[in-house]
């Protein structure tokens, strides 16, 4: 199999439907088949990063703790799109996982080039 | 690369969210509740000129917009096929 390009595009806030932990089971086994797999988040996705979460406080299966554990699947980069922090009020101190901020521009550029783009 | 939104703009972000990301080549497919904002007279007619876009047929006609004047090239689902196999990727915001 050709190696594409695919990538994760998390877009919705965690919790309110379970499309985070879904795209986490998808790109784990996209990564397995050894494709170059990148993760990118923007606008309400950019929450599912947040550090200290408790799923459990709300009666959810924990699942943010695997953005910490993607270097083991050779996913090196979780994009972030430094404009939807900033209109959230966040920065990158308050992200769990070491990620690479991207401006809109760049973002848009990343997506233009994924031979794949799956929404999350 | 091709940009498929299925949500009202006036309803939800998935539109303005997919507009601040366009490339140069890029194409714009509205679909299902997004047609609506192909509406030559509406608020979105602005932010779509000058863009690659096409609204499906069916959909249009399913709320009784075809008829009216559109920002958007009219496809059918012939054409929304044609669309996804001439873009090399294609990108749903959903």
């Amino acid at each position: 199999m050709a190696h594409k390009k695919i990538l994760f595009v998390a877009r919705k806030a965690p919790y309110g439907q379970s499309r985070a932990p879904e795209m986490l089971d998808a790109l784990m086994v996209a990564a397995a088949f050894d494709q170059q797999v990148h993760l990118a988040f923007l606008d309400d996705g950019v929450f599912q990063l947040v550090k200290g979460q408790s799923a459990e406080a709300i009666g959810h299966k924990p699942f943010a703790h695997a953005f910490e554990e993607l270097d083991d699947y050779d996913i090196e980069h979780l994009w972030v799109e430094r404009e939807s922090l900033a209109e959230r009020g966040l920065s990158e101190s308050d992200l769990m996982a070491a990620v690479t901020l991207l401006d809109r521009a760049e973002m848009a550029q990343a997506m233009a080039e994924a031979d794949l783009v799956v929404s999350a | 690369m091709l940009h498929i939104v299925n949500k009202s703009p006036y309803a939800d972000r998935a539109l303005d969210a997919c507009l601040a990301r366009l490339t140069e080549g890029a194409a714009l497919l509205l679909i299902e509740d997004a047609v609506v904002a192909a509406l030559a007279d509406g608020a979105y007619a602005a932010k779509l000129k000058g863009l690659d876009v096409y609204a499906l047929g069916p959909d249009l006609e399913a709320r009784g917009l075809a008829a009216k004047p559109l920002c958007a090239q009219v496809v059918d689902h012939a054409g929304f096929v044609d669309l996804c196999v001439t873009h090399p990727a294609s990108h749903s915001w959903f």
